[in-house]
């Protein structure tokens, strides 16, 4: 006798665990299996982009604060390259290795709540979260002694930083630099020779890279489907020429490449931040900037490698002291855009999965 | 009377009330406090008293169970678990259980009212039956069933139904998945469960709980070490405990089928997973662990010692491991426990036609025959599970089905 069934359409999110955020996703299931899938997204939408229009070119650095919270200092760099490159302003040199080793800090403090979130949406009760954030707390505790702040930093600002960092920055951080790897072979250790784990992410959610070409995926998703695509090293900003590092790559684009390709690049960002500490030079931290930047007639485009994409400020300047239009290109949003295609076929406990595997941050898709 | 022959509390309540002990060989002197012909109230009395005492103290170890596996869950996520009510935290449970009974109960609209309301307390009930049976010490238990291990199976398969009720009544989409992967897991679980479970009663020769530890010359955990894995992955599949977490899987279906439960009656389901951690571990001890036996101790303390540190063992595979998929799990029962289940019973069914010899009883083990055994099933249990780990793959490749609607990259 044949059953009658029929799909069932579920509404996960805003409200629910494991959302990263306030997303929804209007999913159709037959049984545990995924039909559709459509991410309605929205719900943490602050008008950034407009709210930048009405701000002078310093007061915007505190918006882009609050885009991708979990990395702002990416978000300063990359607002601040677009805004000196708009007003023809260089950076000193000590004020961009500075930026350098902030913003590789905050690489690695992403990559941490990626991997521990993405862990805690595989079932492991909290606990590889929580050594994931153990190893966060000290570099936020290195960025309050660099500006005051933990999460929304603004220490960025056009032509440099906003000061030198404190003496004690230097020991901190020569600390941290010695227990991080220990702390990622226990990464290593842990998780990625564990048969669960790799049962449940290997093969799944592949994501080939002519696809991810055409969606214009970024950042490591892209590069977990085997693309070396690193700004870093293709178009190299501030002093990134000066130092040697790997892009590593994945080979399959599923779940556990993207996972692991998190935790490869944290040694690569350990070693940039190595270099840094080694290459940088006593001066000038800032660049003698007028408090109210008034950019010539124009419009500047800047891009970085952040922890989850390219992410790129288009500023238009129109003369005055605030942005004409500010326009922001969020890597978070267009890597959305895959979620429907890689997870179509496989069943609900991998959706959330592949959700935190592309490692979406809801304040940067909304803006 | 075989009610006489348990616990030496409840036979010195009972010889004190009952009034007439001619049929009973187990009081020795004269009639008790109540007049003859009201034995059935002494019964009642003592049964009553036993079970209150029983109830307590098990629910006053469970709570501070629940305060260890909190505290410890802390430990091993490097912060401190609760640490404010009272000393050390140690009312916290306390603080817990005020504020469940003190919230309200909401139930959505358009629930089955029977549905919702039956499971915490069916929940409830099958764990706190499965007392009547335990043996936890010398010569202390409530009822020496003579099929003891047969109850404890068929009572843990009742939450199956409860589980299923619960996911289904509320009309919650999140807790009707939640009642499918019960049916699903729970009943898959069971088969390989209960098979593990025929070696024991092979070399027992007795379904009695208190039998079998009393046969237990050996531990049974030499003798049986391939049942003892089947049964304990089993049991933390039927607890729905990590790996095995599908029906509350929080990161999937927010809470599963509890997810509509609020107050008490949620914290009855609560109550009733951890009280099942501590029936279900000592059901382990008393099958596998040689139950109350021990040097030097009380024997009830003994059996206190080994059932926490088998739930410790619980707790830590909690903090440590992630989830499977439901079909990865389903996959783990048919084609890892269940084959190796079956193997167990062969292994050990023609060990104790060759190696033992008749009694006038039926058929024994000699001790030698014993040690033979437990060195010959520990190289079957190792030599089969490392096989089976590389034949079986949960792995396999699933073909993702085709979508309804084509996905915008095949338009293109």
């Amino acid at each position: 006798m044949p059953i009658r069934s029929e799909p069932v359409t579920v509404n996960v999110g805003p409200q629910h665990p494991s959302t990263h955020g306030v997303l929804r996703l209007r999913v159709t299931f037959d049984g545990e299996v995924i039909l559709d899938m459509e991410p309605v997204f929205g719900y943490l939408h602050r008008g950034s982009e407009k709210l930048g229009e009405e701000r002078t070119y310093t007061q915007v650095i505190t918006l882009t604060d609050r885009l991708d919270y979990v990395a702002s200092m990416t978000n300063n760099q990359a607002y601040v390259l677009a805004a000196e490159k708009l007003a023809g302003i260089q950076a000193p040199e000590r004020g961009m290795y500075l930026r350098v080793i902030a913003a590789e800090l905050q690489r690695v403090a992403s990559h941490l709540v990626a991997t521990g979130f993405l862990l805690n949406d595989l079932g492991a009760f909290a606990t590889p979260l929580m050594y994931c954030f153990r190893e966060r707390e000290r570099i936020l505790d290195l960025f309050e002694m660099l500006c005051g702040a933990r999460i929304t930093l603004s220490y960025m600002r056009v032509g440099g930083v906003f000061q030198d960092a404190p003496e004690d920055f230097w020991p901190a951080l020569r600390k941290f630099m010695a227990d991080m790897p220990h702390y990622l072979d226990e990464y290593e250790q842990l998780l990625t020779d564990n048969e669960i784990l790799v049962t449940r992410t290997k093969g799944v959610s592949i994501l080939n890279a002519d696809h991810a070409l055409n969606a214009s995926v970024t950042g490591p998703v892209l590069r977990a489907s085997g693309l070396p695509w690193d700004l870093r090293k293709i178009d190299p900003y501030e002093i990134y020429n000066r130092v040697q590092f790997d892009v590593p790559v994945g080979k399959a684009g599923d779940n556990y490449d993207r996972f692991k390709i998190r935790i490869d690049e944290m040694r690569q960002s350990l070693r940039i931040i190595e270099q840094c500490i080694d290459q940088i030079g006593p001066g000038p931290v800032r660049a003698i900037v007028p408090s109210l930047i008034r950019p010539p007639i124009g419009d500047a485009y800047g891009r970085i490698e952040g922890p989850k994409g390219e992410l790129g400020f288009y500023l238009v300047s129109d003369g005055s002291i605030a942005p004409y239009r500010f326009k922001i290109r969020s890597p978070s949003l267009i890597n959305l855009t895959v979620l429907r295609d890689i997870l179509i076929g496989w069943k609900l406990a991998d959706m959330i999965v592949t959700l935190g595997s592309i490692d979406i941050n809801m304040g940067e898709v909304d803006r | 009377m075989a009610f006489l022959e348990g616990h030496a509390l409840f036979r010195n309540l009972y010889c004190l009330l009952a009034g007439n002990l001619d049929n009973t060989v187990a009081c020795s002197g004269r009639g008790g406090l109540l007049p003859v012909g009201w034995e059935w109230l002494a019964f009642a009395i003592t049964a009553f008293a036993i079970t209150m005492v029983l109830l307590n103290v098990f629910l006053v170890v469970t709570m501070f169970y629940t305060y260890m596996e909190r505290r410890l869950l802390g430990r091993f996520q490097g912060r401190l678990g609760p640490n404010r009510a009272g000393p050390f935290g140690l009312l916290q449970p306390v603080a817990d259980a005020i504020k469940l009974l003190t919230k309200e109960s909401i139930v959505p609209r358009g629930t089955d009212l029977l549905l919702h309301n039956l499971p915490p307390v069916i929940m409830v009930a099958t764990v706190f039956v499965t007392l009547a049976i335990l043996p936890f010490g010398e010569d202390t238990f409530v009822a020496n069933l003579n099929v003891g291990v047969l109850f404890f199976l068929a009572i843990t398969s009742v939450n199956a139904l409860a589980i299923f009720m619960a996911g289904l009544s509320s009309g919650n989409r999140y807790a009707v998945f939640s009642g499918m992967r019960a049916v699903a897991q729970l009943i898959s679980y069971e088969v390989p469960m209960v098979l593990s479970v025929v070696g024991v009663i092979l070399l027992a020769g007795s379904l009695s709980l208190v039998e079998i530890v009393e046969a237990q010359r050996i531990p049974f955990f030499l003798l049986q070490p391939l049942g003892l894995f089947i049964f304990v992955v089993a049991i933390s599949a039927e607890m729905n405990r990590t790996p095995f977490d599908q029906l509350e899987a929080e990161s999937e279906i927010v809470a599963g089928f509890h997810t509509e439960y609020t107050g008490m009656k949620f914290g009855l389901f609560y109550l009733a997973e951890y009280a099942a951690v501590l029936t279900s571990a000592a059901v382990i001890v008393t099958l596998f662990l040689d139950g109350w036996n021990g040097p030097w101790l009380p024997s009830p303390l003994w059996f206190l010692i080994k059932v926490f540190f088998l739930a410790f063992l619980f707790i830590w595979v909690r903090a440590t491991l992630p989830r499977l998929r439901i079909d990865q799990t389903m996959a783990f029962a048919w084609k890892f426990l269940l084959p190796l289940s079956l193997l167990n019973i062969f292994v050990t069914a023609t060990l104790v036609l060759l190696l033992g010899e008749e009694t006038a009883t039926g058929v024994a083990l000699s001790t030698g025959g014993l040690w033979a055994m437990a060195g010959i099933n520990s190289v079957v249990a190792l030599a089969s599970v490392l096989l089976f780990a590389r034949m079986v793959h949960l792995r396999t490749p699933v073909h993702p089905i085709p979508s309804m609607q084509p996905s915008p990259s095949e338009v293109a």
